[in-house]
């Protein structure tokens, strides 16, 4: 690659960028360690905070909420943006277009109108609210994440493969179950991470229409950052921390695996 | 009929039914958005011209009020404040951003690692990542028992439930946003084209000015977006790190819903929100066109 | 009795939207065949080739297509039983190289004892040691790799037919030129009728036992290579294969050996053609070889011979092109005269720019054009 010289003071800069990008939650993972009830200042290091965490039965409790509400609302989003990214990738239909531009509304909508306009409907049509009308707003919101996502995939994947399945005698089915999933299944994957890790954090959203026993755990934490101050909130996100950096960390090798299908040199 | 030409028979019928197909692959989808999206906007929308229910929903009739109200200069000044809050944002992120893009797009070794580092904020949960702002600003925070302990000052510095720091949660929260467009089009950057302006005698500030910014033009406007549009719509910043005093106007459109009780009020505030950015989009639209037909030319 | 066409197509037509992509095309192709399909980018020749492997159907009343007899307009690919080579291979990039292979074996419940030993017996067929490449995946082979993968996958399955779109497009000129002729080699061979789509006339002419030429959506000329290139019936074909001179005039009278037409540069004779009525318009196209060039007045008796000047003289190797503009009203026609080179330092030819010259040419070696 041709070098180019950085001057130093936008090397500096840059780096100072990434040090308030970083610093705040090293020092939050830091500080999860710390003996010292109160303050910042380093008393000694405990994971006293961690096993504290598992005392608190909200805290349990808004885990497993999230994760059941995490796994069923990104199963249900994935298979439907997946099918729907087929139909826009492989299909001709009147309305198409109109379609695509569509599915990039729930995408710009900010999360908070998302939130009370599915409050309203709840409220209207007396819909019990619960873990299941927080599945249903996640579902709603992750939707179109799945299909950009999968449609990307797909319409970097070779046509001709599947022509080339169905001239060697693959009909239809077969050519879609043992050629376009298999190249697919990436994209899907990488889709179903980005499901998962926004409905594992999504506050704005949930705490709309979430009720009573369906505390998930982005909500039990803004309780605790408002009653306020306790590491247990550093130990917690911590935790959160890792599982979404785990998460986006495979996500990101999932997108960018192997030569993205094109036979060519 | 036996299962093999059964299958048979259903797939040539799909053949020649390819939209009947697609909209059944469509159907589910496009249904649960339906239900859970659009009318739940439509019904939205319905509500915020309609009276106030005692308590909370709406009464039947038909009535303006909830929009007139926004001629109120208690919530122009919220409508203006939350305006001009996600432009300086949006301004500040583009200044902190670009310069991150294009280092990390001229990298040649840790090129990925440091994409990486910028993308891992980008997806960490926003809650915990407005905590860990809390945890440095607040009086007992990092910075200040710091600044005290270097004996830097006696008391510590107000940080935490001010506009300063609304604004700086907010920078936190949108930078990665502003990065990865801008990286995207640095990174197509054909590097020829600046050893080609080096030849005709360009000097750096002339080749970056002429060359590498407006080229990198398409990543600023997608970028400015990507942060302007979450900017308009946010409240949990405000709401954490701004204290009760830095209403913006997703904080009036929360409040609607949960202590006053305004429904029909919090509705058409979320329109004008929703308004907002399909505006913020639809110019985002043009700029982009506009860049095209340049570009094409 | 005569043979049944291994491929006909009869009157087809395909229209996308409001794009005709190709209008009543009519050829029959018989068994071992290997023909082509040649045609500039755009010219519908992929598509044809689609219509005939089934990705796409002819519209409903636009015409047949028959393999082996059978009308299979609307047979869908799988059902046809004719393999094909994609331009970029179009190798599962998930599948090992056998795995590629065996692909279409296994659709075709061929019993799994026998895969092996057929995947085998095609991967030495088209020279790819299968000790070294069967557990390769796709891209950990170079592009000639590919190519013989590619037609190994095809030739398994042991088809009638095979399909080639561009197979040769994307490989270097050397290699290209290696695998015309094992291609060749393995048509001759194996028996197996082979469908050559290109846009290269060079490669079309080198292999093919017939070509169709296709422009603008429709078959221009359908023939063995030597037909193409010496008897060219539209401006189109003269000028897509091979160099070519063009004259244009009005035929004035018919002899007994053909027409004389009087063109802006001087009389010449033609000879006899359907195409050619009196006072009608006359296109000729000549190519650069047929032509001669003399000195002024000592042009053969008997042959055509326009006046003009030499503009230029290129050294080709080969060959020489000697250019000559010939004066015709408005401005000049500039035509090339080819000139076998016997050594330019020992027997350099005599022209040199601005030497007057004739350019002459025997009447019968002269194409008369449809289109004039």
């Amino acid at each position: 690659m041709h070098s180019l010289k950085m001057p130093i003071w936008l090397t500096a800069f840059v780096a100072a960028v990434y040090a308030f990008l970083h610093i705040p939650l090293l020092v939050l993972v830091v500080f999860s360690f710390n003996e010292s009830k109160y303050g910042v200042s380093w008393t000694g290091f405990t994971t006293h905070w961690y096993e504290r965490l598992w005392e608190r039965q909200d805290i349990i409790d808004g885990l497993k909420a999230s994760v059941v509400v995490g796994v069923s609302s990104t199963v249900i989003s994935t298979l439907l943006g997946t099918l729907m990214a087929l139909a826009i990738a492989r299909h001709e239909f009147r309305g198409r277009r109109l379609m695509e531009a569509f599915l990039y509304i729930p995408i710009v909508t900010p999360e908070i109108v998302v939130g009370i306009s599915l409050l309203i409907l709840f409220v209207l049509v007396n819909f019990p609210l619960g873990l299941m009308s927080v599945v249903i707003a996640h579902v709603a919101f992750n939707i179109s994440f799945v299909v950009v996502v999968v449609l990307a995939r797909l319409q970097g994947m070779d046509r001709n493969l599947e022509e080339a399945a169905m001239i060697l005698g693959a009909d239809e089915l077969t050519t879609f179950w043992r050629i376009t999933v298999p190249l697919l299944w990436p994209g899907i994957l990488s889709g179903a991470m980005l499901a998962f890790t926004m409905s594992f954090d999504d506050y704005v959203i949930t705490s709309f229409v979430t009720g009573t026993g369906a505390s998930t755990l982005p909500i039990v934490v803004y309780t605790m950052v408002r009653k306020n101050i306790e590491p247990s909130i550093n130990a917690i996100s911590t935790i959160i921390l890792v599982i979404t950096s785990l998460l986006i960390f495979a996500a990101d090798r999932l997108g960018r695996d192997k030569p993205l299908v094109k036979s060519e040199e | 009929m036996n299962p093999f030409a059964l299958r048979q028979a259903a797939l040539r019928w799909f053949h020649r039914h390819k939209e009947t197909q697609a909209w059944a692959l469509l159907a589910p989808g496009f249904g649960w958005l339906g239900v859970f999206f659009l009318a739940p906007l439509l019904i939205m929308f319905g509500y915020s011209f309609m009276p106030r229910g005692e308590y909370g929903g709406v009464e039947a009739g038909f009535t303006l009020e909830h929009y007139a109200r926004f001629a109120d200069p208690l919530y122009i000044k919220i409508l203006w404040r939350t305006l001009l809050d996600s432009t300086v944002c949006t301004l500040i992120c583009l200044v902190t951003g670009y310069p991150v893009a294009y280092v990390v797009a001229r990298a040649t070794k840790w090129r990925n690692f440091l994409m990486f580092l910028v993308i891992l904020p980008f997806w960490t949960s926003f809650l915990v990542r407005t905590f860990a702002m809390i945890f440095l600003l607040r009086d007992t925070g990092l910075v200040n028992t710091l600044l005290i302990n270097l004996g830097v000052i006696q008391e510590p510095i107000i940080m935490l439930y001010t506009p300063f720091a609304v604004m700086l949660g907010l920078v936190y929260g949108f930078v990665p946003f502003m990065v990865l467009p801008i990286y995207a089009s640095l990174e197509k950057l054909d590097l020829s084209l600046l050893e080609a302006a080096e030849v005709l005698g360009a000097r750096p500030a002339e080749r970056f000015f002429r060359i590498t910014l407006p080229l990198s033009m398409p990543g600023v406007v997608a970028g400015c977006l990507l942060v302007f549009i979450p900017a308009l719509g946010s409240f949990l910043t405000s709401d954490l790190l701004g204290g009760a005093k830095e209403i913006l106007i997703g904080n009036l459109v929360q409040n609607q819903f949960t202590t006053a009780r305004n429904w029909p009020f919090g509705s058409a505030a979320s329109f004008i929100v929703m308004a907002l950015v399909l505006l913020a989009v639809m110019i985002y639209l043009r700029a982009r066109d506009r860049g095209n037909e340049l570009g094409a030319q | 009795m005569s043979e049944i066409p291994v491929v006909e197509f009869a009157g087809v037509h395909k229209t996308f939207g409001a794009y005709r992509a190709v209008v009543d095309i009519n050829f029959q192709i018989r068994k071992g065949e290997f023909f082509s399909i040649l045609g500039p980018s755009g010219c519908g020749k992929t598509t044809t080739l689609r219509l005939l492997a089934g990705f796409e159907e002819p519209d409903d009343n636009g015409g047949t297509v028959r393999i082996a007899g059978d009308v299979v307009n609307k047979k869908r690919p799988y059902e046809r039983n004719i393999a094909m080579v994609f331009q970029n291979y179009a190798l599962f990039p998930h599948l090992s190289v056998e795995r590629n292979i065996a692909f279409g074996l296994e659709m075709r419940k061929v019993s799994a004892a026998d895969i092996p030993g057929r995947v085998k017996k095609a991967m030495e067929m088209v020279r790819l040691d299968p000790g070294q490449f069967a557990r390769r995946m796709p891209a950990q082979l170079s592009g000639g790799q590919r190519q013989r993968v590619a037609l190994a996958r095809a030739l398994v399955l042991e088809p009638t037919i095979l399909l080639l779109d561009e197979p040769l497009g994307a490989i270097d000129l050397k290699l290209r030129k290696e695998m015309q002729l094992e291609l060749k080699q393995l048509n001759k061979s194996l028996g197996t009728t082979f469908v050559y789509v290109t846009h290269d006339q060079e490669e079309a002419l080198t292999m093919s036992d017939r070509i169709a030429v296709m422009d603008n959506a429709r078959v221009a000329q359908l023939g063995t290579p030597a037909e193409i290139y010496e008897c060219p019936r539209t401006r189109f074909v003269a000028k897509f294969i091979g160099e070519s001179n063009f004259f244009e005039g009005v035929a004035q009278s018919q002899g007994p050996d053909g027409w004389l037409v009087e063109g802006p540069g001087g009389e010449f004779e033609v000879p006899t053609h359907a195409a050619i009525t009196q006072g009608g318009k006359v296109a000729i196209a000549v190519r650069p070889e047929w032509l001669d060039i003399a000195a002024p007045g000592a042009a053969p008796p008997g042959e055509n011979a326009l006046r003009g000047t030499v503009s230029d003289v290129i050294y080709l190797g080969e060959t020489l092109h000697v250019l000559v503009a010939i004066p015709e009203g408005s401005g000049d026609r500039r035509v090339t005269v080819a000139v076998r080179n016997e050594g330019q330092l020992s027997r350099p030819i005599r022209w040199t720019k601005g030497d007057a010259a004739v350019v002459c040419w025997k009447p019968a070696d002269c194409q008369v054009l449809e289109d004039a």
